[in-house]
């Protein structure tokens, strides 16, 4: 097995992987192939609760803590949005909540996502990060209770 | 394909796009093909122009001073009124009211005159295609009342169901508020049939006009709808002015919407003598450079006519029905027989979003989402949205061939 990568050294894999295509249409397709792998969540957490707000498509998120490690599990009805989780769960899945807590995720910057969304799914994309972010504070607090 | 000449030899479409300044824009590297019409229309040179001819030349403010170029701006505020009231052949200026656009105007109506007529166990009329600026103030009234919100149903098709309208209107209802044109399905609602029905039972229409304005001819008088009302930026107009069209008499009855100046006659410490109409409801100094251009878009519009938009935007509709059709996968949400130019859509398993975001990367500009009509996307047709591409005459058939073929591409991508 290897070892766990640190979110930076798994950002920079991102970035050099998006360094390959010269245009917007092939990074997209990119999305998309990752969408259509990402892994199904469970349909009891297709609901409410494990909803993320603020997005055109449909999202559910959930997290679980592992031997100390965060991992996410996701889905979307829309598979753009599917392949964007996607990169955001490759970048901070299967590392400390104190790590995903101060993430910078510089990384949408880099590959020219964020430029990308319109304003509407910029916030979408937000309000994803923050829910990842929030289950990581969420997690990090265990311990100490 | 050189369908660009059409029955119209009197009006050179590809001539007058050049008016629009901002379609020479370059989006995602491409040219922009703007199918958002029904959000918002583009605005030709004349109204872009007129909005700093007026900062220009007579900014100051109306109905206020004796200066000349207060008089001017007075004198250009109530000609555009003028102008507005022969565009829907309205009886007197009185009766037209500059507000801020449809959802103001509809605001004005529920408060002022819903407020006053709709009462503990009252009904209110709508329908199920309602835009949320046309359901949420009836939705507010009801709630407040104790009245009950009913719903015209809309069949498979996307028409109102007009034989269940007629067995819903009683004594108990007391307004009833339509949507002349949908803008989620494009479908043209047969209002006068509803007004005869409504009035039959001495019950006043509203009209929410904000999607015929730009494509057909309205007629107040005719149609003898109680209030109509209707934005100015999608019409080739401004942002932030509109019209709200009442019958004298209702307007006289109703009390004021908002208080301040410009809506009095006279004020003392112990009363107030409101003003005349219409400036009973234009409280405050108004919106004075976006209603005097709310004219020059009247004029761009009577420039053209209704009748040679009208055609030219039925000649793009056709065409692009055509492709769609022969693209295949694609459902048409809105298939009335008498429609405007849009169609709403999904490609049958992909999501209304994924085909946005790839159009917009070929820069084309469609609208995706429930398009302010939430219930009827989501109860009424179960669907998580839809695709919206509407067309405007400045619209040519090339960008229809882009977009047909970006269609292909999100499927050939997506599938
Ligand atoms: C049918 C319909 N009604 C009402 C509105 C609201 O218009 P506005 O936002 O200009 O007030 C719109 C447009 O958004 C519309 O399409």
């Amino acid at each position: 097995m290897t070892e766990t990568k640190t979110i930076t050294q798994k950002e920079d894999q991102i970035v050099d992987d998006f360094s390959l295509f010269d245009d917007w249409m092939s990074k997209y397709e990119y999305i998309i192939e990752l969408g259509k792998k990402l892994p199904l969540i469970d349909e009891n957490y297709k609901n409410e609760l494990y909803e993320v707000k603020g997005c055109q498509s449909k999202v559910w998120l959930n997290a679980e803590m592992k031997d100390g490690l965060l991992y996410y599990k996701a889905d979307s009805d829309a598979i753009i949005t599917k392949g964007i989780i996607s990169l955001l769960i490759e970048v901070l899945s299967g590392n400390k909540p104190e790590e995903i807590k101060n993430a910078e995720m510089d990384f949408l910057n880099k590959i020219g996502l964020k430029e990308h969304l319109s304003p509407n799914r910029a916030n979408g994309l937000n309000a994803m990060i923050n829910k990842m972010k929030n289950f990581a504070i969420k997690y990090s607090g265990e311990n100490v209770n | 394909m050189n369908t660009q000449t059409s029955n119209m030899e009197m009006i050179d479409f590809t001539k007058l796009r050049e008016e629009f300044p901002i379609l020479t824009r370059r989006i995602s590297g491409e040219p922009i093909a703007y199918f958002d019409n029904a959000a918002t229309s583009q605005k030709p040179l004349s109204v872009i122009k007129a909005i700093s001819e007026y900062y220009e030349n007579i900014n100051s403010n109306v109905h206020r001073g004796i200066h000349t170029l207060s008089e001017e701006a007075t004198e250009a505020y109530e000609n555009s009124r003028e102008k507005a009231r022969k565009f829907i052949n309205a009886q007197s200026a009185g009766e037209i009211v500059f507000v801020k656009g449809t959802t103001d105007g509809i605001n004005l109506v529920a408060s002022s005159f819903g407020n006053k007529t709709v009462g503990e166990g009252d009904e209110v009329i709508i329908s199920e295609m309602e835009h949320h600026s046309n359901l949420v103030p009836w939705q507010n009234l009801c709630e407040r009342k104790n009245a009950t919100l009913k719903y015209i149903p809309v069949n498979d098709k996307g028409e109102l169901m007009i034989d269940e309208f007629k067995s819903m209107v009683n004594e108990k209802t007391k307004l009833i508020s339509v949507v002349y044109v949908s803008n989620s399905l494009g479908t043209i609602n047969p209002v006068s049939e509803i007004i005869e029905t409504a009035h039959s039972f001495n019950v006043p229409v509203v009209l929410d006009a904000a999607q015929a304005a730009p494509h057909m001819k309205i007629d107040v008088q005719k149609l003898d709808c109680d209030f109509l009302a209707f934005s100015g930026h999608k019409m080739y107009g401004p942002t932030g002015i509109g019209i709200l069209y009442g019958k004298e008499k209702h307007l006289e009855s109703m009390p004021p919407y908002q208080y301040g100046g410009e809506m009095i006659k006279s004020v003392s410490y112990d009363k107030t003598v409101f003003n005349v109409l219409p400036y009973k409801f234009e409280a405050g100094t108004p919106n004075i450079a976006g209603a005097i251009v709310l004219g020059t878009a009247v004029d761009f519009i009577e420039r053209l006519s209704h009748e040679n938009i009208h055609n030219r935007e039925m000649d793009l509709l056709s065409y692009a029905d055509n492709l769609f059709d022969e693209i295949g996968d694609i459902r048409i949400i809105g298939t009335a027989e008498n429609k405007t130019s849009l169609i709403s859509f999904i490609i049958n398993g992909i999501h209304p979003y994924d085909t946005g975001s790839i159009l917009d990367n070929l820069g084309i500009a469609v609208r995706t989402g429930f398009h302010c009509t939430q219930p009827l996307i989501e109860q009424r047709f179960r669907l998580p949205g839809t695709v919206r591409a509407s067309f405007a005459f400045y619209n040519t058939f090339e960008e229809i061939d882009r977009l047909a073929a970006g269609l292909s591409k999100v499927k050939s991508m997506l599938l």
